[in-house]
């Protein structure tokens, strides 16, 4: 075709497309700039005044009203202790409802109802859970607020998150490897057992963290099932009472002296260590697994 | 470890379906044992349908109906009380992508070892499953190491390892080499013919050249436009090759469609 009334079939506006982009990609720019600048400013910040009240002594010591002497042992172990048992509760159970639901239900309307509900779990606020624990299993189970109430309630909130990242890990694992096991003559128990589970753990395991690390978090189900903040003692069975770390925090935020402020922070820095590692091991395992799949 | 075995395949009057609709109708066929039957026919004619039907692998597809009959030997697999696990043990199966498991070489041979119960020494059931898949001088000195290090040829030999240590009597294949280069699928093709010395082997090809070369029987698939694959023709790979009965089977072996 004649190029030379290319011009006036066409209106290219070359610059005006190249700025649109310019715009454009400076916005987007600016969106993850807000962010990361945000969340730096935050730890700095957190990092300036609690870096200072820092000390063994911090992880050793009881509360206390005199700053200098306030400490976060008993919320530390209560973490310790409310994360640990959440995990003995979830993880068999979620991942036992994750390859019931992959594995063997059959896949009617019922199947879609549990799928749709396990999914809307996920996203139902905290303190939901924690109003549901307090009439559940502080009263009607009279388990008090128990360390084992703690962690029960902490479970049904984790618990979607388990299932949901378990099955997303058991469907990965490739049907050809089902069916290569079938062919062999394997049952549907030997399949799920020593092709499907090896295969999806670590994927399974890194959902499982994630979870527990969200639940490390959490005060809104715990402030509902024990307020207790002032807590010079150790649980030392799940029926103890106990607190967390959340919840800690929050009670040093609220108080009037400025020194409080300052062990807020610390407290802060020690959760956000503390979480932080959860997460890394989250990767680490999920590096791992690539390699090894990539082999 | 195995004496002559005359147990054939038969199948009678056999339909399949996936919900509502219709993938084979009215097959009937015997596959004779000891020796390579190759299934032929377009795409869609349902021939890897059909293999699935011997080990019952269809089973895992829940939308799946099946009617007819399925013998093996003297007795029909589909048959109420038959469990599809022994059946799928005695009659193995190779896939058309080259599937180990990402476990080890020597872990992948006795896997189907350990999941049967085999009482024998497992070392040496691995080693000799390994002989007979041609694969042995390869890997011998690597057995531990991972079956993804092993070429695309290697692993599918290794799949035939795996399918053979268990012992069956029938091994199925589907379209085992179609994955594979040139090289690799002349090996796999010699290990057919090796192997139908003693085991009864079915084999889905696209490939007439590999049916010819390879197969004693073939049989021609192919659908109409209900889409539901039918059996035209099936006798002696020279006769097919050379003077089909049917004019569809020389049209399709001749390259006029499909």
């Amino acid at each position: 075709m004649d190029r030379s009334d290319w011009t006036k079939r066409f209106n290219p506006k070359i610059s005006t497309r190249r700025i649109w982009g310019q715009i454009w990609y400076s916005l987007f720019l600016l969106a993850i700039l807000i962010g990361v600048i945000g969340l730096t400013i935050l730890i700095i910040r957190i990092l300036v005044q609690g870096i200072p009240w820092l000390s063994i002594t911090f992880l050793t010591e009881f509360p206390s009203r005199f700053p200098e002497r306030a400490g976060m042992k008993s919320a530390i172990f209560g973490s310790i202790w409310i994360i640990g048992l959440t995990a003995v509760f979830t993880v068999p159970v979620g991942v036992g409802a994750a390859i019931y639901l992959e594995e063997y239900a059959r896949k009617n309307w019922i199947y879609r109802i549990v799928e749709i509900n396990v999914a809307n779990l996920a996203g139902v606020p905290s303190i939901v859970y924690g109003l549901l624990g307090l009439a559940v299993f502080v009263q009607l189970l009279s388990l008090g607020r128990s360390v084992v109430a703690g962690a029960l309630t902490m479970s049904l909130l984790v618990l979607p998150i388990v299932i949901i990242t378990s099955r997303e890990a058991i469907r990965s694992v490739p049907s050809t490897y089902r069916e290569a096991a079938y062919g062999l003559g394997a049952t549907q128990f030997q399949v799920v057992k020593s092709i499907v589970i090896p295969q999806a753990l670590p994927g399974i395991m890194t959902g499982t963290i994630l979870a527990l690390s969200r639940a490390i978090g959490e005060a809104a189900p715990i402030i509902a099932i024990s307020a207790l903040v002032f807590l010079t003692f150790v649980p030392s069975h799940p029926l103890d009472q106990f607190t967390v770390m959340p919840i800690q925090i929050y009670n040093w935020v609220a108080r009037p002296q400025e020194d409080f402020r300052g062990i807020a922070a610390a407290g802060i820095v020690v959760l956000l260590v503390v979480l932080l590692s959860m997460n890394a091991i989250a990767i680490i395992i999920r590096n791992k697994t690539q390699k090894r799949s990539e082999e | 470890m195995t004496t002559a075995r005359n147990i054939g395949l038969a199948i009678e009057d056999l339909s399949v379906y996936y919900g509502n609709f219709r993938v084979l109708k009215n097959v009937t066929l015997q596959i004779p044992s000891n020796k390579v039957t190759a299934l032929i026919g377009p795409s869609g004619s349902g021939k890897s349908t059909l293999l699935r039907c011997f080990n019952r692998m269809n089973d895992l597809i829940p939308s799946a109906r099946i009617e007819g009959k399925v013998y093996f030997g003297e007795n029909n697999i589909y048959a109420a009380g038959v469990d599809p696990t022994e059946v799928r043990s005695r009659i193995g199966m190779v896939f058309q992508k080259p599937n180990p498991f990402p476990k080890s070489i020597f872990e992948n041979v006795a896997f189907g070892l350990r999941i049967n119960g085999y009482r024998g020494d497992m070392n040496e059931a691995v080693e000799r499953a390994l002989h007979v898949a041609a694969l042995w001088d390869e890997v011998k000195d690597r057995l531990n190491d991972g079956a993804l290090t092993l070429s695309g040829g290697q692993q599918q030999r290794l799949c035939i390892a795996r399918a053979i240590a268990v012992e069956p009597e029938v091994i199925l294949m589907d379209e085992p080499a179609s994955a594979l280069d040139p090289i690799a699928t002349l090996a796999i093709e010699g290990l057919m013919r090796d192997l139908s010395r003693e085991y009864t082997i079915l084999v889905v090809t696209h490939n007439m050249q590999q049916a010819a070369r390879v197969s004693d029987e073939t049989a021609f698939l192919m659908m109409d436009d209900d889409r539901a694959g039918y059996l035209v023709e099936h006798g002696e790979t020279q006769q097919i090759f050379t003077n089909p009965v049917d004019e569809r089977t020389e049209a399709y072996i001749t390259g006029r469609f499909g």
